[in-house]
């Protein structure tokens, strides 16, 4: 039996019917027309699905879309601002933290989640944070530089 | 992966939670087992009780000496409040450890201990606590101790239609050395092997050691073996070793393709001497 759901997603009211079973990944991509957050392994261990909800990172392919009904949810499409890109999104570009840019806005969002938490994280701390999110692209290095950088200047 | 189809329930109190659960439902706390089971179809429920609206699930408290942890705590939550941090580093610590920040966000106390996974975390560190476990069912409520609780691989105690709704553990007292030791499997995060123990030192002599083990055998279980070695030593290193050499004994090791059981044995005594070591540092 389907349920009807309301969430915020990017400040926007969303509504509708869906199947218990569907997963809030599914919901965003197909349902919301979000594909910034990207399916990678789907077994909620690369983290390239990670959205924010109530300010929490998750994996948003194992979370169904009813357990989001009434939750405020983030996706990389949310983060710019008037057209002006996040200071993380901004220091991704600057330090090359993207190479084929399929885990990106998984690692940006989950790169926020430690950030608020955080805002002056050191470089183990950083890898600590990012532990949930897997690059087989750039060996993290130019990951951890981008988020080094967004700090200080977000900082600053 | 697409789950199979099932009816979702929010019930708004524990009562009605309790009333859902009769008929072979499945309780939802973070999801972080239940719904990967559920996409491999694993687990194929007809029904799932989320929990998230039953009130008082997620709150911590301290009464009777005792720090009182909600089913619905989040591991995030347990590792960075300060009531738990000060009050019951052990379980901070072991909370700290779990999967990522992603699962450490969603992750429920409750929800893992009732799953009962043979490598989670908590098992140890709340059998090296003497954890009491508060459990609701139609018929009421009861409590029992860590040890009775985790019965075997993704076995508890647990009847059909019951649900954890809290876990209770001792507020340290000052001079408590604890310690959680961690062998993770790096791709699950899971632990191969993982120890918790705590001492008290008096008179410059071990006056109580509680030792905890996970991932080993089937079951999570406490070490009393390894207890009774050291209480009573001044606790050196050779009295951390000749403990430490026993842990694994009178059990089955598990063995798979990350290790084989004699070696998961050989780590529980590495690990087991590592946790009593720090353990004891801290108690000075």
């Amino acid at each position: 039996m389907k349920r009807s759901i309301t969430l915020q997603i990017n400040g926007k009211t969303h509504t509708g019917e869906v199947e218990p079973r569907l997963l809030l990944i599914h919901y965003l991509r197909e349902v919301a027309g979000l594909t910034g957050p990207h399916i990678g392994c789907e077994t909620s261990l690369c983290g390239a699905c990670t959205v924010t909800v109530d300010g929490k990172a998750v994996k948003s392919c194992a979370m169904f879309a009813v357990q989001a009904d009434g939750r405020d949810v983030v996706t990389i499409e949310g983060l710019a601002s008037n057209g002006d890109l996040h200071p993380l999104q901004t220091a991704f570009w600057e330090e090359h933290g993207a190479q084929c840019g399929y885990c990106t806005p998984g690692m940006i969002m989950a790169s926020k989640q430690l950030l608020d938490r955080n805002p002056h994280p050191d470089e183990d701390e950083i890898r600590h944070g990012i532990k949930g999110n897997l690059c087989r692209c750039t060996g993290y290095q130019h990951i951890v530089n981008a988020v080094k950088s967004a700090a200080a200047k977000m900082g600053a | 992966m697409i789950a199979q189809n099932f009816e979702y329930e929010t019930p708004a109190t524990l009562d009605e939670a309790l009333d859902l659960m009769e008929g072979g439902a499945k309780a939802l706390a973070g999801g972080m087992s239940l719904i990967p089971l559920m996409k491999l179809r694993l687990a194929a429920p007809e029904k799932v009780v989320d929990l998230r609206r039953v009130p008082g699930l997620n709150s911590i408290r301290t009464a009777d000496g005792r720090l009182h942890i909600g089913a619905m705590v989040t591991h995030y939550e347990l590792e960075s409040t300060p009531l738990v941090r000060t009050g019951c580093p052990l379980l901070a610590m072991a909370a700290a450890t779990i999967g990522d920040v992603q699962v450490r966000n969603l992750g429920t106390i409750g929800g893992s201990i009732a799953h009962a996974d043979p490598a989670a975390d908590y098992p140890a560190a709340l059998q090296a606590l003497e954890a009491v476990i508060r459990i609701a069912g139609k018929g009421g409520e009861r409590r029992m101790s860590a040890a009775e609780f985790f019965v075997d691989t993704f076995t508890t105690a647990l009847e059909p239609g019951e649900l954890v709704v809290e876990t209770s553990v001792p507020l340290e007292a000052a001079g408590t050395g604890v310690s959680y030791q961690k062998c993770t499997q790096p791709a699950s995060g899971f632990a191969l092997v993982g120890v918790a123990a705590r001492v008290i030192k008096e008179g410059g002599r071990v006056s109580l050691a509680r030792v905890g083990v996970t991932g080993l055998a089937g079951s999570s279980y406490r070490a009393g073996n390894v207890e009774t070695l050291l209480v009573g030593t001044a606790g050196g290193e050779e009295d951390v070793k000749k403990a430490a050499a026993v842990v694994a004994e009178g059990k089955e090791a598990n063995s798979d393709i990350h290790a084989s059981a004699d070696y998961r044995a050989h780590l529980a005594r590495v690990y087991t001497a590592r946790a009593l070591r720090a353990a004891l540092g801290m108690a000075g």
